[in-house]
């Protein structure tokens, strides 16, 4: 397993910048997930450091070796692909053992390796299969293996869980974590799906426009946004316009003021109140400080979400849902609640507008 | 063809259920009815054919095997065709690859002029082959209509449009992210190539070859001025004998003509679903 360090990556096609002047180092045994929104050049960028795309300008290293010139049949990255691109005239067998028969790897050895790497995603009895006769996840453990038996110094994933199910994809999540932790791959992730990017990653890239909007730990990105567009992209959030009234307090537009301890994240362009659902606590009756009118009551199974209109402003609120006897149970649209939260979970970001 | 067409009925058909299946029964029909019908005649008695048969008999068929013409021509046909379709597909598959993957300038044009044969009729490209043949043999000083090598000249531009345009389909339809797993496992491009591009194209270049192959096979208004005394294609040699007599003895060469047709498509089928790729 090799580091991977990207130094001001920048890709033009034409007139418009898909990547621009990235900078990134993935350590050794690290798993980095480069999330945003489709175009924002997380998959421009996966593929440049694969070696399927030439960088307008920026250097891709693996350790210390500059790999920007090399084409990617000399890289050593193994890659999983969104449509798994499964050779479809091989066995599963052949397909894993395509890249160790590249390196020129012959029988009994290859086979004793593509057996071990059958065993690990657990597909030893399908090996005799072509990928037609698979089911998908099955296609895309065969996919994962064929990455892995070739021992890459880097393991790149691009979207590999989005064309599971759902619930086959919270499991293969798990898993490729665990694998990917068990055998120390330096992994790059690429994804649109904040919950798979927030759960399997050590550290998380958001992207848009071809920039980086923040680097950091899933729980740094969550909590503490730089920004309204981070704020909005790794989970939900009510994000307020508006301007600092004063140390305790944010005005919105429309002129509530809503508590806050402005002392600790203080931004002089701070125009924005960012405010996760979970953070707010609500109560039956109009006897606190926020009082307002709930508009709509949304059963989610363990969660409950309630939309509750103070003034102009809707607030999202989520909870877990209470028992059938608890004075929540009751709320229903119109009734009267009062909405409270810790003033130090809020952040005042700036706006995004490119 | 809707799967649904045939599939079992539970209620009661709609009007437009029964309007559909009688339509797609006629057009069957008559696309089947001349097939038939030249079968069916090979094996009747009388020698002007009529309704109903008097008896029926193999004469026609063993009047068939007695004409030199007809068997020499099959041979001669078979021949031509296979080498046509060898020289021809390589050609439109090689063409094929430069249109969907190449980027240079007049990529439109070229394709458009690939395909083009397809639009001229077969009389006007042969009476214009065989003027283009005179001025090359004054030119070249040797014989060139009335050969083999005329003739196959002359059936390859048959083929290479059905082959640029099936090999062209299968490429579009290609993944291309199987070509970038190759190479990331180490696979050099023409590794790629030829591991992986060619066994994904293969379907599309086995249809194009039994297209090509029949294309060849069955042709007449292109041969028609380039066939030479000995080297008289089956359908010119078909042609020739209408002349003469109209007897059951045509139908009974057709039928066998069809019969070779069918088999290969059948064959072909079995290695490729040429449902797929057509």
């Amino acid at each position: 397993m090799a580091s991977l360090m990207i130094e001001s990556l920048t890709k033009r096609f034409g007139s418009s910048i898909a990547v621009d002047g990235l900078d990134l180092k993935v350590r050794e045994g690290e798993l980095v997930a480069l999330l945003g929104p489709s175009g924002c050049g997380k998959t421009t960028t996966l593929r440049m450091v694969a070696g399927f795309l030439p960088p307008t300008s920026g250097r891709v290293l693996f350790d210390t070796e500059d790999v920007t010139r090399l084409p990617a049949h000399k890289r050593a990255t193994g890659m999983v692909f969104q449509s798994y691109a499964l050779f479809p005239h091989m066995t599963a067998a052949q397909n894993v053992g395509f890249g160790l028969e590249m390196r020129g790897l012959g029988g009994a050895e290859r086979q004793t390796k593509v057996e071990e790497a059958l065993r690990l995603v657990r597909l030893s009895h399908l090996g005799g299969r072509l990928p037609r006769e698979l089911s998908g996840g099955q296609q895309q453990r065969v996919a994962l293996a064929r990455a892995l038996v070739i021992n890459p110094k880097l393991f790149l994933l691009d979207e590999p869980l989005s064309n599971l199910d759902a619930k086959l994809r919270a499991e293969v999540r798990v898993e490729i974590r665990a694998l990917q932790q068990r055998l120390g791959l330096t992994t790059l992730l690429v994804t649109h799906d904040r919950e798979e990017a927030l759960t399997m990653a050590d550290r998380l890239v958001v992207m848009e426009g071809g920039r980086v909007r923040q680097i950091g730990s899933p729980r740094e990105l969550y909590d503490a946004p730089q920004d309204a567009f981070v704020a909005d992209f790794v989970g939900r959030c009510n994000i307020l316009s508006g301007r600092r009234e004063n140390e305790t307090g944010f005005r919105t537009e429309s002129g509530l003021v809503l508590p806050v301890d402005t002392a600790p994240n203080e931004r002089d362009n701070a125009n924005a109140f960012a405010l996760r659902p979970e953070r707010i606590a609500i109560q039956p009756g109009a006897n606190g400080d926020l009082n307002g009118a709930v508009e709509a009551v949304t059963y989610l199974g363990s969660q409950t979400e309630y939309h509750v209109r103070i003034g102009r402003e809707v607030f999202v609120v989520i909870q877990q849902t209470p028992g059938a006897d608890e004075p929540l149970a009751a709320l229903k649209p119109q009734d009267q609640v009062s909405l409270a939260w810790d003033r130090k979970a809020p952040r005042l970001v700036p706006q995004t507008s490119l | 063809m809707p799967a649904s067409l045939f599939a079992p009925l539970t209620e009661r058909p709609s009007l437009n259920r029964v309007l559909l299946r009688t339509l797609v029964v006629i057009a069957y029909l008559i696309i089947f009815a001349p097939v038939t019908m030249i079968v069916v005649t090979s094996f009747f008695s009388q020698e002007i054919v009529s309704f109903p048969p008097t008896a029926l008999t193999w004469r026609w068929y063993v009047n068939a095997w007695d004409k030199p013409e007809f068997f020499r021509g099959l041979l001669t046909s078979l021949q031509i065709a296979l080498i046509a379709a060898a020289i021809g597909v390589p050609i439109g598959t090689a063409a094929a690859l430069a249109i969907v993957r190449g980027e240079f300038p007049g990529k439109q044009a070229i394709s458009a002029l690939l395909l083009a044969p397809l639009a001229v009729p077969g009389v006007v490209a042969g009476s214009g082959l065989y003027m283009f043949y005179v001025l090359a043999e004054n030119a070249l000083d040797r014989d060139i209509k009335a050969t083999t090598e005329g003739l196959v000249a002359a059936h390859v531009l048959l083929t290479i449009p059905w082959t640029v345009r099936l090999v062209v389909a299968s490429l579009q339809g290609l993944d291309r992210a199987a070509e970038e797993a190759a190479a990331n496992l180490g696979a050099s491009p023409f590794t790629v190539f030829r591991r992986i591009t060619l066994p994904m194209m293969r379907p599309g270049i086995v249809a194009a070859a039994m297209f090509s192959f029949i294309q060849s096979f069955e042709n007449l208004d292109l041969s028609l001025l380039l066939v030479g005394p000995g080297r008289i294609t089956l359908p010119v040699a078909m042609l020739n004998y209408l002349e003469f007599r109209i007897d059951p003895t045509l139908a009974a060469v057709a039928t066998v003509q069809i019969l070779i047709v069918g088999v290969l498509m059948v064959v072909t089928d079995r290695f490729v679903k040429l449902s797929r790729v057509v």
